[in-house]
């Protein structure tokens, strides 16, 4: 594990395509969490509210944006065959049932959101609320469960074939990594909603902002201790270069940073501190990675890493010219849409 | 049952499934464009009524669209993975290019389409409208560029040998200009256009037939009727231009189309039933050399049949052969249905309340809406089963294309999961659908001020 890390990303110089594209996927995977996740947060707190009209507001918050922000996972998964195959095809056959299970709660998910308000019964709106809740937080803890294994380890054997199994996926750490998603998700979806509603609402959602953040930092730090116990390479480019260290500082102030705005009644500046503190955790998560991109604990030549794994120069390459014209394009008009539906949300006839 | 054969059941499954919804969403798309730009340019406040009851299935079938397809993108990793590792390099790079380009300007601009026609004025909303659109067929650019290399791979070479051996590109645009790439990608779009006009076209004569919302879907049918009818006559030809490369192309496959055995000037059957053992189409009624004219322009040349392919290099033949002759005669009947509707329109029969036409052309343009799905379904197997045992034609083989590590049973339970919930799924759809085609078009009463609701109404929105 002795590396430079900055050597490495800047190979002579001029970054290799290899190390961009850890980048490019961690980029676009950052983008999913943080977006996808105050959607599927404001699930997990969905069924806190108390009337039908509150839900209506919840749904109708993430309403024009939700499937804008899955497209972030779609494209990430893209971008992760076309840059990485070997760690697409490895993870994705060998977390089967997981994953599996994942797309099942995203589809009730997007399901729910569709077809709940369609019908007046309450039978049928209380199912699909109990659907959306459900899917959203299986969703969050499953992504978290994967970032566990990843960051833990999992056994590859020398075809770099996953060697595991699916009950072995669950185990301890994978799980607190999944709560603490569960948990850091909802405390990014009860900012959205305190940004996105009014009057008795956002009261409402002003206080499972105050219970969520308290249970983000409590999963949140015994995540970390448990991190620096059991997996200590994930501490070792921080050991070698201390200056790295400004990115937990910068997580820890993100964080605390908060509860400061929302008493002071800045909800945007709240929802940005939690998307960088968002963003400063998947830095950690990749620093500690680097270059690794799965980790094998049971033979760590078997691992896959960003050489061993990737694609042809050529198509890194192609793919970068295609990254550097598709994201600026998508960053501006995914800014626009959010602009256009700034404010808080109205009921209207063609909201869910 | 072993894991290729689920494996294959699951991943066709599922692409069907899939595959009712972004052939709705592409040509729906286009009749929104239509729709919503002739309201621009006329001020017909009628225009704007049918852009928005559209816009409200559209939302719908691409709802269920972008949720099936999230399993599609995944599916290759999760029971494909020797083919991913082996083609990843390539199709990899078209499908993230389909992310990137695609996916994002779709569901982006698919906000303001569906939640702000309140919160932007008309002109930015058209904008939009055109940007889904162009989004959707920019998706069906991606993956069918991706697909069709998997037909005729080009712009790659292989690199490595035997377990470790995968394509890499050489040639990013000959990889996208593969020779089948441009004929599959028209074809199928066209069919799209197929699928959103006859779409229109069904709901608006259901309405005319229980004499609802007659203004609407006099005007709905209308623009149905001449997309429909253009796209029906494109499709014969992007259909006979794709059946020429895949005589040269893919010559098993066009054998297989046709049950052709010896290398011979070939007849066209119209309808037939191969029988495999004896080499032979039964029962069948044929045109004799027409397929030798249609694919070379000459009577007298022979088409390569199936006897010069290895047996072990051959697709199911009499499968891809009723697929794909049962997706020509719906073509032609989509065009017959087309070409009624239009010239009963013309002789103005068609509005009139002509008995014969609300007895039997009315209720036979409701159920149209079938043909161009059942269509498009079955020219998507006749392409992917005639491309068998491969999965890269030539390249790769299905069955060495599996996940090594995923068992049968995983797969069964992956598979029964599948289809309970997509059952649910499709019993749902059909059922909001006809919620939504019941409830109607909304009216627009106030002809000053086509926005205004009043706060009651907004609350307590009375649903169908």
């Amino acid at each position: 594990m002795n590396f430079f890390f900055a050597q490495t990303l800047f190979d002579g110089g001029m970054p290799s395509l290899n190390a961009i594209w850890f980048v490019l996927v961690g980029v676009l995977f950052t983008g999913y969490v943080i977006l996808d996740g105050f959607d599927l947060g404001v699930g997990a707190l969905h069924l806190f509210t108390k009337t039908d009209e509150e839900r209506r507001l919840m749904l109708n918050a993430i309403g024009p944006v939700w499937d804008g922000n899955e497209v972030w996972l779609v494209t990430g998964g893209g971008a992760l065959f076309a840059a990485f195959p070997e760690v697409y095809a490895t993870v994705f056959s060998g977390f089967y049932l997981a994953f599996v299970l994942l797309l099942f709660s995203l589809i009730f998910r997007a399901v729910a959101i569709e077809f709940r308000s369609k019908r007046p019964e309450a039978w049928w709106r209380q199912t699909w609320d109990i659907l959306f809740s459900l899917g959203s937080v299986l969703s969050s803890f499953l992504i978290g469960v994967a970032i566990g294994n990843i960051v833990w380890g999992v056994p590859l054997d020398k075809d770099h074939e996953f060697a595991g199994t699916f009950l072995g996926l669950l185990g301890p750490y994978p799980i607190l990594l999944g709560i603490t998603t569960v948990a850091l998700f909802a405390m990014h979806g009860a900012i959205y909603v305190v940004m996105k509603t009014e009057g008795k609402m956002e009261d409402r959602a002003r206080g499972w902002i105050r219970n969520t953040i308290i249970f983000f930092v409590l999963a949140y730090a015994i995540t970390s201790f448990a991190t620096l116990l059991y997996i200590p390479r994930m501490a070792v480019p921080l050991q070698q270069h201390p200056w790295l260290f400004i990115v937990p500082l910068l997580n820890v102030l993100a964080v605390a940073n908060i509860p400061r705005q929302i008493h002071l009644g800045n909800e945007f500046k709240a929802f940005l501190s939690s998307c960088a503190a968002m963003i400063a955790l998947m830095t950690l998560f990749g620093i500690g990675m680097y270059p690794h991109l799965v980790f094998s604990h049971t033979e760590p030549a078997n691992s896959l890493d960003i050489f061993n794994a990737a694609s042809s120069q050529k198509t890194l390459g192609i793919m970068l010219i295609i990254a550097c014209m598709g994201v600026p394009i998508v960053l501006t008009y995914t800014v626009c849409i959010y602009w256009i539906f700034r404010g808080k949300v109205k009921l209207d006839p063609m909201s869910y | 049952m072993d894991v290729l054969l689920l494996s294959r059941i699951q991943f066709a499954f599922t692409a069907a499934f899939h595959f009712i919804y972004p052939p709705l969403s592409i040509g729906l798309g286009l009749v929104l464009v239509i729709m919503e730009g002739l309201w621009i340019r006329t001020g017909d406040k009628l225009y704007h009524e049918m852009a928005r009851f559209w816009t409200k299935i559209f939302a719908l079938t691409f709802a269920m669209g972008v949720a099936t397809g999230i399993v599609m993108e995944f599916e290759f990793g999760t029971n494909w993975a020797t083919y991913s590792r082996y083609v990843g390099d390539v199709f990899g790079s078209a499908l993230a290019a389909e992310g990137i380009f695609a996916f994002f300007l779709e569901s982006g601009f698919l906000a303001v389409l569906l939640f702000g026609w309140n919160k932007v004025g008309p002109k930015l909303h058209f904008f939009s409208t055109c940007m889904v659109c162009f989004g959707a067929h920019f998706s069906a650019v991606w993956i069918i560029v991706a697909n069709s290399w998997q037909q005729t791979p080009a712009g790659y070479h292989i690199v490595g040998e035997g377990m470790h051996a995968r394509a890499e590109i050489t040639d990013f645009w000959a990889m996208v200009f593969s020779p089948s790439s441009m004929d599959r990608l028209s074809h199928t779009v066209v069919g799209a256009w197929q699928a959103g006009a006859f779409f229109v076209i069904s709901v608006s004569a259901y309405y005319l037939l229980r004499r609802w919302h007659l203004d609407f879907a006099r005007r709905s049918l209308k623009v149905g009727l001449c997309l429909a009818l253009a796209a029906s006559l494109l499709q014969l030809v992007t259909g006979d231009i794709s059946a020429k490369h895949v005589a040269r192309n893919q010559p098993a496959k066009l054998a297989a189309f046709e049950g052709h055995y010896p290398t011979e000037p070939a007849p066209l059957y119209l309808f037939g039933w191969v029988n495999e053992n004896q080499q032979r189409v039964q029962f069948g009624v044929a045109i004799p050399r027409l397929l030798s004219y249609l694919t070379y322009g000459d009577a007298n040349k022979p088409v390569t049949g199936l006897q010069d392919i290895p047996p072990q290099d051959r697709p199911p033949i009499n499968f891809v052969f009723q697929t794909y002759h049962a997706m020509v005669a719906i073509g032609f009947g989509l065009i017959g249905v087309s070409l009624l509707g239009v010239f009963l329109w013309w002789r103005g029969l068609l509005f009139a309340e002509v008995g014969w036409v609300r007895r039997f052309v009315l209720p036979l343009m409701v159920v149209s809406v079938l043909g161009p799905q059942l269509a498009n379904q079955l020219g998507w197997f006749s392409a992917e089963v005639g491309r068998q045992p491969w999965i890269v034609y030539g390249l790769l083989r299905t069955s060495d294309a599996l996940s090594k590590v995923v068992k049968a049973d995983a797969v069964l339970t992956s598979l029964i999961l599948f289809t309970v919930i997509y059952v649910l799924l499709f019993v749902l759809f059909i059922f909001l659908l006809n919620e939504k085609i019941h409830h109607g078009p909304e009216h627009e009463e106030h002809p000053g001020e086509p926005h205004s609701f009043k706060p009651s109404e907004i609350l307590h929105e009375p649903r169908a």
